[in-house]
């Protein structure tokens, strides 16, 4: 007489197990399954091909009704078992049915997760589960009308990739900065958003749900920044958790998902699980891979294989979009303990990455080509050692040569109108074109011929790699400086090419210019975030990842690991209101200094950082911001007390310092960027020693640059003269203008100045009145972001996890 | 008395970036990486005693703001010709949960 196996949840897993166990013993048990859908099992990863129309359901059904009977097994559809009573052995659904049993499985799978923000349960908002929710898709396609999908997981962005199939016009919402974050490194990332966006999806990344819209149906979404997108359906793709009640209900041991051990079996040895309802060894699976081992074991234990026994497993990640090919595996995160091996090929928009550990394989990233991937999940698998192969492992199993890393591949990929030098607007072609015409072959010859890098010099690389491009072996190019040990490329190449290329994210910086590592360095890092900053004022989202710990949380770091804080004080001005509200928050956070400057401005030193978002509240009550005492950005602009009061005073030095601070504040530059205004040639602000200066005298405004006092002294140069306030204002913000668009990061204006030489920037911010309004105007349109209080935002409550620590247990000790 | 102390979510804990929990024998400095993978370190850097969870993540390494010293997450040992050790506290993930030793925590736990 065979015992009696119940199952609970006719899914994959379930499926699975079945087929294991009838292969194994064919007669052991009397099955009875019950499944919650009113189907049998089907291919669940198959879904998308359904809804995108490449598929039909009957195609992807596992189980037809005949290998149910032929089995033996007793299909209960559309039942769903409510309760499991482990004394009387026995379950019971919904619908009352019940099933005796002496083995139970349970494999009851996931749950997707729902985000709980307001109209999450409106009629038109969808999971992503079951055949149910694709034919839900399916009725709303066929109306046509406007998709969201919230989630840019592997799920999100294959219902959005069907959705688009099916003719609706679709929005991607995902709340990180890259796609699929968990799966692949933010290269990838980059390259799948570009082609989702390619086939026309759109995509917002950081975009933060807050609500959803609608009375009766889902009419759209609200997200954080108060934008609101207008939506026919809403697809809930945010992640799953595993559907372990029925079990905790039973008693069973659960923590996130139902408690197993090796050998399959829960905390009653009488009942297993198995798939993503199940926790192994502290992880919940949500692939196919994990489950099918898991089903095996479950089938020998089931079979009276007491031994056998599952230890975890490694997975690997396929995205079913057609057209798109992305693969990932294992751990991808970069350790010193850990190589990289990076080949990208900026052409062809492909991506490889395979990380080693010691001579073993521990992760690899495909995107673009991804036939190798089950060869590296192979050897990653194994544990192969792949000391052997490591010269020529990133080019695959059938290497045949690889081609070696081209460093002009990223000239190479630009379109023939791409500019290269944006001073005289000539792009590659003419370049390419006028070598051809006239045969030349030194950069002089180019230079005097097509008048590309003949005035600021800055693409000087860049028309050198067109050079090398056009002309072959016959050019040898001088060497530039690489930014870092990450790209062979200089500062100026990647500057300028962020520009012709338009690279808008540090992850498309990366792949577009060939970045030889995956994710860059500390150095180049915050330089990239500063340059996509400057050159994309109104699109570019700061990466505070990317920047130090002054940057990121807008205060300067003390010894003691405690911070300072200045507040701006304008042109050195104060008065008794803001005198009062910085006294008031030194006593009231028990600050312990309070200093004057050496910029004319007051310093609140030894701030502890939980303190800082209301110390902050505290003084823009008082109507003071940040200081950007911390910043590559715009300092102070101290000035001396001139005409008002000064016996010798020619000018308001006072109220032109606080008119430049003004317009200027919280603009980022290069380096750090100091400014003075003296009322006369005595120089009380000590004018002539900072980035900018203003000397005033009888006639106007003498206008001086480039000098510094710290490691090194740099007395200013005359810039020139101006008559009026206004025009001394636009000279100095388009001079600013052209530092933050030529500058290399860290380098000060001094610096800057010299390598691109006085004339070159005379001749353009003083004699060129065309560019000079343009930079005024292009530093105005920066400003728009650029002047919104980081104190400010931060006491509202941005970021707010950098400054509260996670748990204290040091009131625990006074309770003990 | 149990062995671990629960001290947070896991998803508290930002990806390249740390958190501070607080205790009687000095503060402690959770770091999770760009994988994921989370470490804890007392928050003294072994030159001077500078927080190392203000530090920037990168790989399994944080590099101190004051300094610039480079400790391995992994160790808290000091990378490159630096000597030192930022004292590492065992650290284990249950489901969502992170549990720190609770000697660690505590100052007259066994
Ligand atoms: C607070 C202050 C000293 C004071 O008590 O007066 C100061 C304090 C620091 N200076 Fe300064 N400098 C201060 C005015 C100056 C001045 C004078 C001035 O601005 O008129 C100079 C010379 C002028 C110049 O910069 O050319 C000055 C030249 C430097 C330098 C050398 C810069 C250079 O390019 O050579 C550094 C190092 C650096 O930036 O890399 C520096 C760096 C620093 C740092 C940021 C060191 C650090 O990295 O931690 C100090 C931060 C302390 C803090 O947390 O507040 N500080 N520092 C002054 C703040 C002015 C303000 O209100 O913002
Ligand atoms: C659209 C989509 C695409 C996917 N693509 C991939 C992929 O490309 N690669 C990959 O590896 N994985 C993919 N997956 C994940 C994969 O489908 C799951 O890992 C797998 O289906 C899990 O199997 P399971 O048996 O544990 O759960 P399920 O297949 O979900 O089966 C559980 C079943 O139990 C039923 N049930 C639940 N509670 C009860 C109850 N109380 N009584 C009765 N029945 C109950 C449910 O209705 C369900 O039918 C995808 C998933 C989806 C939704
Ligand atoms: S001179 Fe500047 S950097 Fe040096 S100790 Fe004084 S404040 Fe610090
Ligand atoms: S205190 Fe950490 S490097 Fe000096």
């Amino acid at each position: 007489m065979p015992k009696k196996l119940v199952v609970i949840g006719n899914g994959m897993a379930a499926g699975h197990a079945l087929e294991e166990l009838f292969s194994r013993s064919p007669d052991a048990y009397e099955v009875t399954i019950f499944g919650a859908e009113p189907r049998v099992n089907y291919n669940r990863i198959m879904l998308s091909p359904v809804l995108s129309g490449e598929k039909a359901y009957e195609d992807i059904l596992i189980h037809d009704d005949a290998w149910y009977e032929a089995n033996g097994v007793t299909p209960h559809r559309g039942k769903q078992v409510v309760q499991i009573d482990r004394d009387a052995k026995h379950v019971r659904a919904a619908d009352g049915t019940t099933a005796e049993y002496d083995q139970l499985l349970i494999a009851t799978g996931s749950l997707p997760f729902i985000i709980p923000v307001p109209g999450a349960s409106l009629p038109g908002v969808v999971t992503y589960r079951d055949q149910d929710d694709v034919e839900s898709m399916l009725v709303a396609a066929r109306k046509g009308g406007r998709a969201i999908v919230i989630g840019g997981g592997l799920l999100g962005l294959e219902a959005a990739a069907g959705l688009k199939a099916q003719g609706m016009d679709v929005t991607v919402l995902h709340l990180m900065p890259t796609l699929m974050e968990r799966q692949v490194d933010p290269s990838a990332g980059y390259l799948l958003q570009r082609a989702m966006e390619e086939r026309g999806i759109a995509v917002r990344c950081r975009a933060n749900t807050h609500a959803i819209l609608g009375e009766a149906h889902v009419t759209g979404v609200k997200l954080d920044d108060g934008t609101e997108l207008p939506a026919d359906i809403v697809i809930m793709a945010v992640g799953i958790k595993p559907n372990a009640v029925l079990g905790k209900e039973a008693g069973l041991e659960t923590n996130r998902g139902i408690l197993v051990g090796d050998n399959m079996r829960t905390s009653d040895p009488n009942v297993l699980a198995v798939g993503e309802c199940v926790e192994h060894r502290g992880t919940c699976y949500g692939l196919v891979a994990p489950l099918y081992e898991m089903a095996k074991v479950v089938a020998a234990q089931l079979a009276g294989d007491a031994t056998a026994s599952y230890t975890g497993s490694v997975t690997a990640t396929k995205l079913k979009v057609t057209g798109i090919d992305l693969f990932s595996a294992g751990d991808f995160s970069e350790a010193d303990d850990r190589q990289d091996i990076v080949l990208r090929d900026v052409a062809r928009g492909i991506y490889k990455r395979v990380v080693l550990k010691g001579n073993h394989i521990v992760g690899a990233v495909l995107y673009g080509e991804t036939a190798d991937g089950s060869w590296f999940f192979d050897l990653l698998r194994k544990e192969t050692d792949v000391s052997e192969l490591r010269d020529t492992l990133i080019f695959g199993q059938s290497y045949a040569g690889g081609a070696s890393l081209d460093p002009t591949a990223a000239v190479a990929a630009l379109p023939d109108d791409a500019e290269i030098c944006g001073c005289n607007g000539v792009c590659k072609s003419k370049i390419a074109q006028t070598i051809n015409e006239k045969g030349l072959s030194t950069l002089a010859d180019v230079r005097a011929h097509t008048k590309a890098s003949a005035s600021c010099g800055t693409c000087t690389g860049l028309v050198e790699q067109v050079m090398a491009l056009t002309l072959g072996d016959k050019f040898s190019r001088a060497a530039t400086e690489p930014m870092c040990g990450c790209t062979d490329l200089g500062h100026d190449e990647v500057r300028r090419l962020i520009g012709v290329a338009e690279l808008k994210s540090i992850p498309a910086v990366m792949q577009e210019l060939g970045w030889k590592t995956s994710c860059g360095c500390a150095k180049c890092r915050p330089a990239l975030n500063y340059y996509l900053l400057c050159d994309w004022p109104e699109e570019y989202e700061d990466d505070g990842r990317s920047r130090y710990i002054n940057e990121r949380i807008h205060a300067n770091i003390q010894k003691d690991g405690t911070y300072s804080v200045v507040p701006r004080m304008w042109g050195g001005l104060t008065n008794p209101r803001e005198l009062r509200a910085i006294a008031d928050v030194a006593d009231r956070y028990n600050i312990p200094t309070v200093k004057v400057t050496g910029g004319q401005r007051i310093d609140l030193l030894g701030v502890r950082k939980e303190d800082l978002p209301a110390v902050w509240a505290d003084l823009n009550e008082a109507g003071m911001v940040s200081g950007h005492a911390y910043a590559k950005g715009l300092r102070t602009v101290k000035t001396c007390v001139g005409k008002e009061w000064c016996r010798f005073g020619t000018q308001d030095s006072t109220s032109l310092g606080v008119k430049i601070e003004r317009f200027m504040w919280g603009s980022w530059t290069p380096a750090k960027l100091k400014m003075g205004v003296s009322g006369c040639p005595r120089n009380c602000a000590e004018a002539t020693c900072k980035d900018v200066g203003v000397i005033c005298v009888d006639s106007g405004f003498e206008i001086h640059f480039a000098g510094a006092a710290g490691l090194h002294i740099k007395g200013t140069q005359l810039l020139c003269k101006t008559a009026g306030e206004d025009e001394c204002i636009e000279v100095i913000a388009a001079l600013t203008q052209l530092y933050r668009e030529q500058g290399h990061y860290l380098e000060r204006m001094y610096k800057w100045a010299d390598r691109v030489g006085l004339d070159a920037i005379r001749g353009i911010v003083v004699e060129d009145h065309d560019k000079r309004r343009a930079l005024f105007e292009r530093f105005e349109i920066s400003q728009r972001k650029a002047q919104i209080d980081p104190w400010a935002e931060r006491a509202a409550g941005r970021d707010a996890h950098e400054f509260k620590p996670m748990a204290n247990f040091t009131l625990a000790e006074a309770a003990e | 008395m149990s062995d671990w102390i629960d001290v947070g979510a896991v998803e508290d804990v930002p990806a390249l970036g740390s958190r501070i929990v607080q205790a009687p024998g000095g503060n402690i400095a959770v770091f999770k990486a760009a994988d994921g993978t989370l470490f804890a370190l007392r928050d003294r850097c072994p030159h001077k005693g500078g927080p190392l969870s203000q530090g920037i993540v990168h790989g399994h390494s944080v590099t101190c703001p004051l300094h610039n010293w480079v400790i391995s997450l992994e160790s808290g040992e000091a990378q490159g010709a630096d000597q030192g050790c930022a004292h590492k506290i065992p650290l284990r993930v249950n489901g969502a949960r992170i549990l720190l030793a609770a000697s660690a925590l505590l100052p007259n736990a066994a």
